[in-house]
């Protein structure tokens, strides 16, 4: 578990001093807009590999996400075990093409991407592993901007490894 | 074999309800055995749904994603009857899918 | 000592421990596992009046509300669903004898496990459903399960989900060997072991609906009625031996060996306690 739990700080001291929103801001750099997403996308690989959320939203889609309570993030306050933690998002934006769900504290914060056909609704559930006690983060990508929201669960048994 | 796959889904009057479960130990990669040898990550990284000739909904994981993962979500349309390819793929190259009748 | 609340286990435990030399004969006369039953069942019940007594079965998630939503949203596909599907395959696969484990069961050994933990009179020991279970491969020429996980999980959790809702029906027939198995199995609950010297029922009967660290505690009524069990903390499978044998290790304690009789006497005590409930296993546990 020692891996899992070994953390470079100064992303920790960034999350705290800056707030989540502003690093997602932040994160607006000049990137190259992709394509809309569509679900024959290929995988993702760069992206899962960042470390932080803010590196991983950035590499996704290339621009930041304003935090919006047309986001629904469904978490548990206390996870019972951080090795299945259930996390469903939801929307009542229009034409969402993916839900992004990352977890702060996690060795890699991007957990899941999730990729929406015209025409599906934008809901899913699943279940994540949590090293420990972490903010979630759900990124709504949707008309080609991004809305995010963020929850805290508390994590006492860590379940990174599963 | 038995397939790695279950799929439970209804179609309703406007969209179809699908839950799936699949059975994958998605080893992070930073977990020790009991030698306290690392198990190597071994996850899937791509699950799609397709019905009617077309993908109606893709998920990409990580090794984040819990054990034998778990997947709800809904499309629009689907009858009875109706097929839903579920095809996954790790990131060791395995894969697996199969075809269910939407109920 | 300290007084241990079930407060008739307690005494037969004072007086047994007291008179070690004669524990056994004491103990056979003053076995009364109906009233036993009737104490214990009261306990939880006053101490717990918001707890429909059927939900007793769910164990912690009776009586914490956040955990209660994160179980109700994992048995919309529950973990546990790919071990019935192994079991039930196990089940009906036919022996090199051409026999299959209904044989070996009351009713083919459909809708049959509330019926144990049961005392064979001709055998003369406790057989639990584990026990069965290997007691008929082993009788049909085949090799015994592990009673930890894998197979004899598979088999025991497809069994238990034939007899879901089905109340349990466990008998200590009036045998000085039955009621003294009960016995055993009674006071291994209550003894206290470990580094950390705690008993079974210092957690399950003392603090059930606690946090210790970051996991609720289950109450010990009801709590062989969910297994075996899925648990995220094992990430996958367990038997009711793996239950207790973590139960050890949670108190830092050794655990005994899988196949060691005081485990199915102590699956016999804790069953016949949860006489009347429901069979909800297989569980999905933190």
């Amino acid at each position: 578990m020692a891996a899992c739990d070994s953390k470079k700080f100064d992303r920790r001291f960034v999350l705290q001093a800056a707030g989540l929103g502003s690093v997602l801001a932040a994160a607006s750099f000049a990137y190259p807009i992709r394509a809309s997403a569509n679900t024959d996308a290929a995988y993702p690989a760069d992206a899962f590999k960042q470390k932080g959320e803010a590196e991983a939203v950035k590499k996704l889609f290339g621009q930041a996400a304003v935090a919006s309570d047309k986001v629904k993030l469904d978490a548990p306050e206390i996870a019972e075990n951080g090795a299945v933690v259930p996390i469903s998002v939801s929307t009542d934006l229009p034409d969402v093409t993916s839900i992004a769900i990352l977890v702060a504290e996690n060795p890699s914060a991007l957990a899941a991407l999730y990729k929406f056909a015209p025409g599906t609704p934008p809901s899913v559930a699943s279940r994540l592993k949590m090293a420990k006690t972490t903010p979630v983060i759900a990124v709504v990508e949707a008309g080609g901007k991004l809305y995010s929201a963020t929850k805290e669960v508390k994590v006492t048994v860590g379940g990174c490894g599963g | 074999m038995p397939s790695t796959i279950r799929v439970r889904a209804s179609a309703g009057a406007e969209q179809t309800d699908v839950q799936s479960l699949i059975q994958h130990p998605m080893d992070s990669g930073y977990v020790k055995d009991a030698k306290g040898e690392l198990i190597p990550a071994h996850y899937i990284e791509t699950v799609t749904f397709e019905h009617g000739g077309k993908v109606v909904f893709t998920a990409f994981w990580g090794p984040a994603v819990s054990k034998d993962p778990y997947l709800k979500f809904k499309f629009s349309g689907g009858k009875k009857g109706d097929d839903l390819k579920v095809t996954w793929t790790d990131n060791l190259g395995k894969t697996d899918s199969s075809v269910s009748k939407l109920g | 000592m300290k007084a241990l609340l079930a407060p008739a286990a307690g005494l037969a435990l004072a007086l047994s421990i007291a008179i070690p030399g004669i524990a056994d004969a004491w103990a056979a006369e003053m076995v009364d596992p109906k009233a036993d039953l009737k104490t214990f069942q009261a306990y939880f019940y006053e101490k717990f009046p918001n707890v429909k007594h059927e939900d007793f079965v769910n164990g912690p998630y009776s009586m914490d509300e956040g955990m209660r939503k994160q179980w109700e949203e994992k048995e919309e596909f529950p973990p546990y669903d790919f071990a019935i599907e192994k079991g039930k395959e196990l089940f009906e696969t036919p022996f090199k004898n051409g026999k299959t484990f209904a044989d070996c069961f009351e009713n083919g050994g459909i809708g049959v496990r509330q019926n144990f933990p049961r005392f064979d009179l001709k055998l003369g020991e406790v057989v639990t459903l584990e026990y069965a279970v290997n007691r008929c491969l082993t009788e049909n020429g085949e090799t015994p399960y592990s009673y930890v996980k894998d197979e004899m999980a598979a088999v025991t959790a497809y069994m238990a989900s034939t007899s879901r809702g089905k109340p349990f029906a466990i008998d200590v027939p009036n045998d000085p060997r039955a009621l003294a198995a009960y016995e055993a199995g009674k006071q291994y609950f209550y003894t206290r072991r470990g580094q950390l010297n705690f008993s079974c029922a210092s957690c399950h009967v003392q603090n059930p609906g606690n946090r210790i660290r970051a996991e609720v505690l289950a109450p010990a009524l009801g709590i062989t009625a969910a297994l075996p069990i899925y648990r995220s903390e094992w990430g996958g499978m367990g038997t009711a031996t793996r239950r207790y044998m973590s139960c050890n290790s949670q108190v830092r304690g050794t655990p005994l060996a899988p196949d060691d009789e005081l485990y199915r006497d102590v699956d016999y005590f804790l069953s016949f306690m949860s006489n009347g409930l429901p069979i909800s296993g297989p569980g999905a546990r933190p």
